[in-house]
């Protein structure tokens, strides 16, 4: 498999506070990359720094194999790369309807959106039957949905996903799960997703990197990261 | 009663103007939290530069959609190279360029038009209107141009993917740019959006109050209590506020305390409203759930 995503020795600083001390990885053409770590470690910041979003770096980005290091966002954003921030970034005063369609803002067909709303409701029926609803109004979970949803007009080639499960009840966040599954095989989307749920985040993904206080500690297929022992309990926290 | 009725839609003409300006204020509000004290002094010369227009011998309305389209242009090119520099400087800072604006503006006007006040045609007949019992064709005219003009900005807003994107912009820069919207893009579009609807409002009330680099002055306090009482975060509960505080101006002169007094009667019940809700007739709290 080739890479998609590829990241060399990114340092990345919030004004004078260094968070990344210059970090490699990659994510697969099709692959699913899930980067790990307690509180702090820099995950967000990562996705940040691969967006070129508030924060300084160094170092280089390669997506498709071109430099986007120092690209403003928005450009980053057009090359279909869907950040789904934390807090999932939902515009709450707008409708739901409104939220998917600024989802597709950056694409230069504007003739398919139409079909993508239809495709985009067929993965999250709830979001469909209330498609004038503000978005401030929907639960924690329709919101994620929601911002998984809008990610997804944009017809990503790779998708960053931050912290997917945070505040959702367990049987919602396998929900979620199991539409990225499927996500990933029909749309053909990457996926980079930062979780702090590592047992299903390791479940999911076919390769993993453990981050620790902004450098990588660990790194390899997820199942061989999931089967080791002293890794789960230094690591990982099971 | 037939007084009463005259003052009712006389105001609502005036109100018009207001109204105009409240929604201008209301638009940079919402993308910048900033109220832009310069609004009146950039629709005062807008109206300038249509009369300069309609006195090389244009014909009106020709003047006023050049007025409109110069005026878009300059409130982007003060975005750009005034307000730019200082957008994410303490609020002070942001209020002493807006009243820098304002001055230099307001100078730059008289240096170069003079402070006699000048007349401004309107387009519309002298007289009545409709057996010409309640109200001027001009008012009347004000009535149906204020109305038109927020039909297209609310259909602009309502309807087409660059109004959702400043919508967007407005409330979630970050979200936005990670959409691919060019926020600070946006923010251009606004200043020039609200140029043009400020030049409106200069354009329609320059034939009542004639034309000098001063005409604003009030103008812009109504228009502020316009936007206050209808909520400054709601372009349409700012423009019904405009309405209703230029019918409440002239119902306070006519009936309650004359016309020496009427802007403080005015000034009396917004606070009151404020006092009772202070988001604004209109003004949304948000609804979240977390």
């Amino acid at each position: 498999m080739t890479a998609l995503l590829e990241v060399e020795s990114l340092v990345a600083r919030y004004g004078p506070t260094e968070v990344l001390h210059g970090i490699d990885l990659s994510v697969a053409e099709g692959g699913i990359t899930a980067l790990l770590g307690a509180n702090g470690a820099g995950k967000t910041t990562t996705l940040r720094a691969i967006c070129n979003l508030m924060v300084e770096t160094r170092g280089e980005v390669r997506f498709a194999g071109a430099r986007i290091d120092g690209r403003p966002t928005e450009d980053i954003v057009r090359l279909g790369i869907a950040h789904v921030p934390d807090g999932r970034g939902t515009f709450l005063d707008l409708t739901v309807e409104e939220n998917l369609r600024l989802g597709a803002y950056a694409r230069r067909d504007r003739d398919g959106v139409a079909a993508d709303l239809a495709r985009v409701y067929g993965y999250f029926p709830r979001l469909k039957e209330r498609p004038h609803q503000q978005a401030g109004t929907l639960s924690g979970g329709e919101q994620q949905m929601l911002a998984i949803a809008r990610a997804l007009m944009l017809r990503p080639r790779l998708m960053l996903l931050d912290e997917p499960s945070f505040g959702l009840a367990p049987l919602l966040v396998q929900d979620i799960f199991g539409i990225l599954r499927a996500i990933n095989q029909r749309e053909r989307a990457s996926i980079l997703l930062v979780e702090q749920n590592a047992r299903m985040a390791l479940a999911l993904a076919d390769r993993a990197y453990v981050l620790e206080t902004g450098r990588i500690a660990l790194t390899g297929p997820a199942a061989e990261i999931a089967e080791a022992e002293s890794v789960r309990r230094v690591y990982l926290g099971y | 009663m037939q007084a009463f009725w005259h003052q009712v839609l006389s105001g609502l003409a005036n109100g018009g103007i207001y109204a105009g300006l409240a929604l201008a204020l209301v638009i940079i509000y919402r993308s910048t939290h900033h109220v832009n004290f310069a609004q009146g002094e950039m629709a005062m010369f807008s109206t300038y530069m249509a009369w300069t227009m309609i006195q090389a011998g244009l014909p009106y309305w020709i003047a006023f959609l050049a007025a409109l389209v110069l005026s878009f242009a300059l409130g982007v090119l003060i975005e750009r190279i005034v307000v730019r520099p200082v957008e994410d400087k303490p609020v002070l800072v942001v209020v002493i360029v807006f009243v820098g604006l304002l001055i230099i503006i307001n100078s730059i006007a008289g240096w170069t038009f003079g402070y006699t006040p000048k007349t401004f045609p309107s387009p519309f007949p002298e007289g009545g209107w409709w057996r010409g019992a309640y109200l001027s064709a001009h008012e009347a005219g004000m009535i149906l141009v204020t109305l038109v003009m927020l039909a297209c900005v609310f259909a602009f807003f309502r309807f087409t993917p660059l109004g959702l994107a400043m919508r967007a912009a407005a409330q979630n820069p970050v979200s936005s740019r990670l959409v691919g919207i060019r926020v600070g893009r946006m923010l251009a579009l606004g200043w020039g959006l609200a140029a043009a609807v400020g030049a409106v409002a200069g354009m329609l009330a320059a034939p009542i109050v004639y034309l000098d680099p001063n005409m604003m002055a009030g103008i812009l306090l109504y228009g502020f209590a316009g936007g206050l009482m209808g909520g400054i975060d709601n372009p349409w509960g700012a423009a019904v506020g405009g309405f209703l505080v230029g019918v409440m101006e002239n119902l306070a002169g006519a009936y309650v305390v004359g016309t020496e007094l009427k802007l403080s009667v005015a000034f009396a019940i917004i606070i009151g409203v404020l006092v009772v809700k202070p988001s604004g007739l209109f003004g949304r709290r948000l609804i979240t759930r977390v």
